[in-house]
């Protein structure tokens, strides 16, 4: 039987650094390795013990089990202390995470928004001051394809291939389909009068 | 409270620029003191990484909501960390006029 899935941890923020480093290092042995914190664990430290909570609460704001949040909360504890103790490097990032984003639409004027000021409970449209507010969820409706288009261009760096750009793909990650190279944004680069 | 709006030119009857990181100008709108500005963008024709450099220009006028057509993929946990609220409107025909007229209602 095939063990169930890993539940996606749900993280409020992104850690403000992206590691620690060692220094002093008293004998000079060179490189110490690096441990990886994931970003679950940094969360699971960040409630527990930077806001105090207890861990079902912790379990309840990462939308986990208890359970779980004890065992990432001790793997967390145990990663810290191994830095510490041999004077590895810390480096946090990976983990099944994903960011919550409460999106919610207002039907008045129809403009989308987040909250980031998660604390505080949306009452109203911040554009329109309208009421008539729900949860949006942008994983379930799934824009069309014309909402995303605008008037920008992407464009192939080596053979010129023009096509149009959409919202959220970066041109850099496009691929030119008639010669595999990457693209650009069209109008951002004087060579070639592009 | 100060708000940004992406916007394609620099009067009140300019259209709304659906794109954020490299829209022609923001508009920076005080709600308290009813005071604007409109600030050229300097990344509209960078090569890349229009939108964190946008965000920054933008977060240095410690605005506390933005007002743009779509914000692209580097943006959104940018602003989370930054506590800066994002407002997505669809609306390409509204001008700032329109807009300020909504945020002061």
């Amino acid at each position: 039987m095939s063990p169930r899935p890993v539940r996606s941890r749900k993280i409020s923020n992104p850690p403000i650094i992206s590691g620690f480093k060692p220094y002093g290092n008293r004998k000079t042995i060179g490189d110490t390795g690096t441990v990886f914190l994931h970003i679950e664990e940094y969360e699971a430290i960040r409630l527990c013990d930077y806001n105090m909570l207890n861990h079902y609460q912790a379990s309840e704001a990462m939308d986990i089990s208890r359970p779980t949040l004890t065992r990432i909360y001790a793997r967390a504890r145990q990663k810290i202390a191994e830095a510490l103790v041999l004077g590895k490097q810390i480096i946090i990032e990976g983990g099944k995470i994903y960011f919550d984003s409460d999106w919610f639409l207002c039907s008045s004027c129809g403009c989308y928004f987040n909250n980031p000021e998660k604390r505080e409970e949306i009452k109203e449209c911040p554009l329109c001051k309208s009421t008539n507010i729900s949860n949006y969820d942008p994983e379930h409706d799934i824009p069309e394809e014309s909402m995303l288009r605008c008037n920008d261009l992407c464009i192939c760096t080596n053979c010129g291939y023009e096509q149009p750009h959409l919202f959220g793909c970066p041109c850099k990650e496009e691929i030119c389909p008639k010669c595999h190279h990457n693209m650009i944004r069209k109008g951002t680069l004087n060579i070639r009068n592009l | 409270m100060k708000v940004a709006i992406t916007s394609s030119g620099n009067s009140l009857e300019s259209k709304m620029d659906q794109r954020f990181g490299r829209c022609g100008f923001f508009t920076i709108y005080d709600t308290e003191t009813k005071g604007m500005e409109f600030i050229p963008n300097p990344n509209k024709e960078v090569q890349e990484g229009a939108g964190p450099a946008s965000v920054q220009l933008v977060a240095s006028r410690n605005v506390q909501k933005i007002i743009s057509g779509e914000f692209g993929i580097k943006i959104k946990s940018l602003l989370d960390s930054l506590k800066i609220q994002m407002i997505v409107f669809k609306e390409p025909e509204k001008t700032i006029g329109d807009i300020i007229n909504m945020l002061n209602k």
